[in-house]
């Protein structure tokens, strides 16, 4: 164990993505992640990378897209309104299987919405966001250390897959301070980059990277060898933390943040002596669907700062071999642990 | 003269807002009448205003601008902030935003500030990067005094790393404040704890500042 120190989790993404080799970094301002732009601007130039602040959020994520096809490894970071604007990009990034992270630290939405945190936008970082048949690795981190850890993981796991990976957070995880040892995250695995459009120095073929194919069947060709990646990532990649699920009647998924509160409702339901488990996803995509396969409840709960976008991901895992209840507040409102309490003490009502 | 301004300032996420909440409630507690300023025009989240029902139940006025803890990010000073200027009778508490970012507001009223006479606070944190070493926190020091043209009068030691804060943490890095004190010409003045058990040298015990946490976290039971 390394010492440990005292960050916010904006900053502790910044201090793990030069820890993990990130080299350029584009920003644009908005709250609640600003202070990771603020830490990048200040460490990068003291480590000979790159800090960037572009003119916008769509100039960031194409500055990105020119890194990442040179090979290096890069980041940039927004929240909700932010990742909107940068979804073109990130489909050209997904089109052409580079690698790159894009965090993003929801606030409420849609819309201008608000700066308080929410999860609302699930649906925008499994489902794509942008055009086209593409996915994002999505990784859902629940504390600071955890922060640090998934940042660390999520540059090896996009330059593996070649799929650019997505860290989706909320306000509170991006504004909370909590300490972190920076010892224990991954270290940096590099994958050979032999695409990379780097300069051939005329020994090499030259190296292009592209989006566009003037051959409808070619395209299909590109766009379904991408699928059995996709595949392979779902089968490989599936990651989640469970306690408590073999004889549970309730089991509750949430995610983020929110399975903070989840954890503490649950220590108040042991007491009640009521039976309930935890399935706490932290591969959004691809979603861990297997364990959802082997449990047996009587109900799941869902539990997000959301209208319930993820109720449907555990209706599809579970085969709806039980009902899928939901719980969530949005807008920027955080559940408290006595109204998950509450809600699981009606579901027991209802399912026996 | 005793001073009655005190101006909490230093490195964002040194714990300048719990500092300043506590102090204020001490001096409430001891039959002073308190006004507390929410003077973060950088941290949207975690911040004086999210404890506005225990200080009113204290009786102490706070005072934030309209937007402290609403949806909207509005970097404002509050409107009525003259009004702690003309309260001879009241111990006002400023608690500011990080770093000189955060100190920037405060210069505008250096005027006022002079006239009325002050005490500004240096609250350190040393598990927090950028401000472990002795140099750190002269460079820090240096740039909140030159953006709030202000001087620091003194050091609050509040070293922690929260959850995991054991009876080791406060002093862990002692030698470092004590560095920054001889080198400032300022004394630290307290050493803040919001534990019980740790273990505090004979002659600092007079200096122990203890401390309640009043703003929770979402997921702790209030």
């Amino acid at each position: 164990m390394g010492e440990k120190v005292l960050m916010k989790g904006n900053e502790a993404i910044g201090e793990a993505a030069i820890r993990s080799g990130c080299k350029h970094f584009f920003g644009y301002p908005i709250t609640p992640q600003t202070e990771l732009s603020a830490y990048m601007a200040k460490k990068m130039p003291k480590i000979g990378g790159v800090f960037l602040q572009a003119e916008s959020e769509i100039a960031a994520i194409n500055m990105v897209y020119g890194a990442a096809s040179a090979g290096v490894r890069t980041m940039t970071s927004s929240s909700s309104p932010g990742i909107s604007l940068k979804s073109e990009g990130i489909s050209y990034i997904a089109a052409a299987d580079l690698p790159c992270v894009i965090v993003n630290i929801v606030r409420g939405g849609p819309g201008l919405g608000g700066i308080q945190p929410a999860q609302s936008d699930y649906f925008q970082a499994t489902r794509g966001g942008g055009h086209g048949d593409y996915h994002l690795i999505v990784l859902a981190p629940n504390s600071v250390q955890e922060l640090a850890c998934l940042t660390a993981d999520a540059f090896n796991i996009s330059e593996e897959y070649g799929i650019p990976a997505m860290i989706l957070g909320d306000g509170t995880l991006g504004q909370m301070m909590e300490p972190v040892d920076f010892d224990s995250i991954p270290e940096p695995v590099y994958a050979d980059k032999p695409w990379a459009a780097n300069g051939s120095d005329k020994k090499r073929p030259k190296n292009v990277v592209k989006t566009l194919f003037l051959d409808a069947h070619e395209l299909e060709t590109v766009v379904m060898d991408r699928e059995k990646k996709y595949d392979i990532v779902k089968q490989e990649l599936q990651r989640y933390e469970a306690h408590d699920i073999e004889d549970a009647d309730v089991i509750i998924s949430s995610y983020g943040i929110t399975s903070r509160v989840v954890e503490t409702a649950v220590e108040i339901l042991k007491k009640d002596r009521i039976k309930v488990g935890v399935i706490r996803p932290i591969t959004l995509w691809p979603f861990p669907e297997k364990i959802y396969k082997e449990v047996k409840p009587k109900a799941f709960l869902s539990v997000e700062m959301s209208t319930g976008q993820m109720v449907e991901d555990i209706k599809l895992a579970s085969e709806c071999s039980a009902p899928v209840y939901f719980f969530g507040r949005t807008g920027g409102v955080i559940p408290t642990p006595d109204e998950v309490v509450q809600k699981v003490k009606d579901i027991i009502k209802e399912v026996e | 003269m005793e001073h009655k301004i005190h101006i909490f300032s230093g490195h964002f996420g040194s714990g300048k807002t719990e500092v300043a909440l506590n102090f204020a409630i001490k001096e409430r507690e001891k039959g002073k009448k308190v006004n507390i300023v929410d003077f973060d025009i950088v941290n949207p989240y975690f911040r004086t205003n999210d404890a506005r029902s225990i200080l009113s139940e204290k009786g102490i006025n706070l005072i934030a601008n309209n937007y402290a803890s609403s949806n909207l990010d509005m970097p404002t000073v509050p409107l009525n902030i003259l009004s702690v200027f003309d309260d001879k009778d009241s111990i006002t508490v400023f608690d500011v935003g990080g770093d000189d970012d955060g100190a920037l507001a405060l210069g505008q009223y250096k005027q006022y500030f002079d006239r009325n006479g002050y005490e500004m606070h240096f609250v350190v944190n040393t598990k927090r990067p950028l401000t472990m070493t002795c140099d750190e926190l002269l460079e820090i020091a240096e740039r909140i005094e030159n953006a709030s043209r202000l001087k620091f009068t003194d050091i609050y030691n509040n070293t922690n790393l929260s959850v995991k804060t054991d009876e080791n943490t406060l002093f862990s890095n002692y030698t470092e404040i004590e560095n920054t004190s001889q080198k400032m010409s300022i004394m630290i003045k307290k050493n803040c704890t919001a534990i019980e058990q740790i273990k505090v040298p004979q002659s600092l015990k007079n200096t122990i500042f203890t401390m309640k946490i009043y703003i929770p976290k979402p997921w702790e039971i209030q």
